[in-house]
């Protein structure tokens, strides 16, 4: 059977028929699991919001364990898989390797999720998605994960054995593109972190039936986190990636420089992983010299990778809009970009959400330090929402908005709501975070069913500022689930009832024509910066970074001395 | 569309690349190395520090600690469920237990003076939270974590337990008084 092949009139992408089939399924399930993680996450923010205090305590905890299994792993690493595939086979105009198998990678991880699902809805897996021992979780908890992850597995051996059927077969000139570098740098990452979830989850499984006695509660930490952190910096690496490709199909956008991307990529291979320190550094038993080199990423190699990228994403999109003649001043390239196009709009956010919120003060509470002020507060979680929701979900609803029309042919439907959503989202659950980190300064406690403390032998009253924060957090977060609903009715409305797009694009068995190398950049004339508007906003993070940096170390100078 | 195509040589390494990159790395570089020599400058010049001193136990080993200082200093107790409040003498070392859903006892310490706190779990991992403090520590079974602490306020200090532990979590308080000799 010889393969097929067909190109989309609007975008140039050149589909195989079989990696477009599984890029679709793949990408509708992590919008299904979207949904429903959304929907716990409303019942979590509404049991926080101490006005609403919605769920009693046990369900609370149930659905909350749900919320963390579904969003953080189930909706992203399916995603994830569907931007594999598109960044491998349709980028690289090339058949996808063994499909049948790629189907067996989505029934392992749908049905490794239904298996946990299952677990949680019974009740007795209510243990956190960290499912810390020895409390413990059914066995068949552990055994979904596990299933899960070698699905995840298998997608990421598809993916490198679709390099090399491109490879081969000569579909493409010279190197790689930079945004399935950045795809390949993610599925790296991805098979060290199943690895060390596979280390740690098959033994606990184990101990979970009655094989083995004991599990170390602290290495089990250690190890947990080498999957559970690293799992996020195949997140960071897969939205950087789609940070590039949207600045290249928006606005035609070059990288500015090869190299200087590329090298920022490998800094995420080489250092990402140490994260799982950023859980330890106030755990007994561990080194001080293993967290601070560990937690620094190696002195913050991995940090100058990502502000590197949050240079060269927007530096790239001002000198593209610069050539079009958007010259003025230091900003009319950005004051004209397409702001009500989500595809941008989506990315935009995501970049700015990710760098000011989510990036600054992940290094500022991953300070060895500074973490005895911030460990297991609310800040945690207000850390990673801007990290994972507002940087790599929203990055994915706006390469969604574009591939819908490319993949499924179907018109957007509500295309109002798609302009809004980006931003109800966005600004929704940046402003949540930003207040969640608010009261974890105030001490209040993330995974906390009641911040009164309600029948307990002894009293304490959190101030009112903190309450007035919760409440925020409430209100924020409920303002990011309609963002997240606005998004689903969108996608799904679109795909079933989307106008049908009638641009001739039939398969065919004809080989698709071998992928160009890039024409040379035009050089670049003057003596100043190619992009100073990004210059300033690069110069204007730092100072923000800085001093938030400093404040912190103020904050901690106040509490009681201890060593 | 050229982060979709491959690069324009062949060896991309060889690119040049602008000012304003090479400009921006060179900043973030610095600030990056800061920000890591920072850390050991605070533990050598900081106040506020965890050594990562800790040992191995056992709950039987451990609760037979705290209950040998319970046993030595109690000096009244409270609540409904007769909590020992303990006063341990200034400068010695102070244990205290993690276990569902309590933190026991009750210390009752002087300012100023400094103390060797013992902490570990029972059962499950708990979280240390001194509240209003703000200053947190995870309690992992198994291990006793040894932070030596000097409180420099007087007041009434709440425990708060900040790693999930079941049902009854939020119901998991316990105190420190701070007193001025």
């Amino acid at each position: 059977m010889s393969e097929q092949f067909r190109t989309c009139p609007r975008s140039g992408l050149v589909f195989h028929k079989s990696a477009e089939t599984l890029i679709k399924w793949n990408a509708v399930t992590a919008v299904v699991f979207l949904a429903v993680g959304g929907l716990l996450g409303l019942l979590v923010v509404l049991t926080r919001w101490p006005a609403v205090h919605l769920l009693p305590a046990d369900l609370f905890y149930q659905v909350l364990t749900g919320h963390g299994v579904v969003t953080l792993l189930v909706w992203i690493i399916y995603f994830e898989v569907a931007v594999l595939y598109f960044c491998s086979s349709t980028l690289l105009r090339c058949r996808i390797a063994t499909p049948k198998i790629a189907w067996v990678a989505y029934f392992l991880m749908l049905g490794g999720a239904a298996i946990a699902a299952v677990a949680i809805l019974q009740g007795g897996s209510s243990v956190m998605m960290t499912s810390y021992v020895p409390m413990p979780a059914a066995p068949h908890f552990y055994l979904g994960l596990i299933l899960f992850a070698v699905g995840a597995l298998i997608a990421c051996f598809i993916f490198l054995g679709t390099l090399v059927v491109a490879k081969n077969e000569r579909t493409y000139e010279g190197s790689i593109p930079l945004v399935t570098f950045g795809a390949l740098t993610a599925c790296i990452i991805a098979i060290f972190t199943i690895a060390s979830g596979a280390i740690i989850l098959i033994p606990t499984f184990l101990w979970s039936v009655g094989y083995i006695s004991n599990i170390d509660p602290l290495m089990y930490r250690i190890i947990w986190w080498g999957m559970g952190h690293s799992s996020q910096q195949i997140n960071v690496s897969a939205h950087v990636a789609v940070w590039y490709a949207i600045a290249a199909i928006v606005f035609g956008a070059r990288p500015m420089s090869e190299r200087v991307s590329r090298g920022a990529f490998l800094l995420y291979i080489l250092f990402l992983q140490l994260a799982s320190a950023h859980h330890i550094l106030v755990d007994p038993g561990v080194g001080t010299e293993w967290k601070i080199f560990n937690t620094s990423y190696a002195m913050y190699l991995a940090v100058l990778a990502s502000m590197v990228h949050g240079l060269t994403v927007p530096g790239s999109i001002e000198v593209a809009q610069r050539e079009k003649g958007y010259t003025n001043g230091l900003f009319e390239w950005l004051r004209k970009a397409p702001w009500g196009n989500p595809v941008f709009s989506g990315m935009f956010i995501s970049l700015i959400g990710f760098g000011f919120l989510g990036g600054i003060t992940g290094v500022v509470m991953g300070t060895e330090q500074i973490n005895l002020i911030i460990h297991n507060t609310i800040y945690v979680p207000g850390h990673f929402h801007p990290t994972v929701a507002v940087g790599t979900t929203l990055a994915f609803m706006a390469l969604t908005y574009f591939l819908v029309p490319v993949l499924f042919r179907r018109e957007l439907v509500l295309p109002t709501w798609a302009k809004w959503q980006t931003y109800v989202f966005g600004i929704g659950t940046s402003l949540m975070g930003l207040f969640m980190m608010g009261a974890g300064t105030l001490g209040v406690s993330r995974r906390h069913w009641d911040m009164a403390f309600s029948g307990s032998a002894f009293s304490f009253e959190y101030g009112g500022a903190a309450y007035m924060m919760m409440g925020l957090t409430g209100f924020f977060g409920v303002v990011s689930v309609i963002g997240g609903a606005m998004f689903i009715i969108v996608i799904v409305g679109s795909i079933l009832f989307g106008k049908k797009i009638e641009d001739k694009s039939e398969y065919g068995t004809a080989r698709p024509p071998v992928l160009q190398m890039a024409p040379p950049a035009p050089a670049h004339h003057g003596s100043g910066f190619v992009a100073p508007g990004t210059f300033v906003l690069a110069v204007v993070f730092l100072a923000t970074f800085v001093v938030y940096y400093f404040l912190n170390w103020m904050y901690l100078s106040s509490v009681w001395p201890m060593s | 569309m050229s982060a979709l195509l491959p690069p324009s040589e062949r060896v991309w390494g060889n690119q040049p690349l602008d000012k304003v990159e090479g400009t921006w790395i060179l900043i973030a570089l610095v600030w990056c190395l800061f920000m890591f020599f920072m850390m050991p400058y605070w533990h050598v010049f900081g106040k506020q520090n965890y050594s990562g001193e800790a040992y191995r136990t056992t709950p039987q080993a451990f609760s037979a600690k705290v209950e040998a200082m319970v046993d030595a200093h109690t000096v009244r107790t409270e609540t409904a469920r007769d909590f020992p409040v303990v006063r341990p003498p200034a400068g010695s070392d102070v244990y205290l237990l993690a276990r569902l859903w309590d933190w026991y006892p009750i210390l009752e310490l002087e300012k100023d003076q400094t103390y060797r706190l013992h902490i570990s779990s029972m059962d499950w991992q708990h979280g240390f939270s001194l509240q209003p403090l703000n200053v947190n520590a995870q309690i992992v079974p198994g291990y006793q974590m040894t932070l030596t602490i000097t409180p420099d306020k007087s007041g009434e200090y709440t425990i708060v337990c900040n790693e999930y532990c079941g049902v009854l979590h939020h119901t998991m308080l316990g105190k420190i008084y701070v007193v001025d000799r």
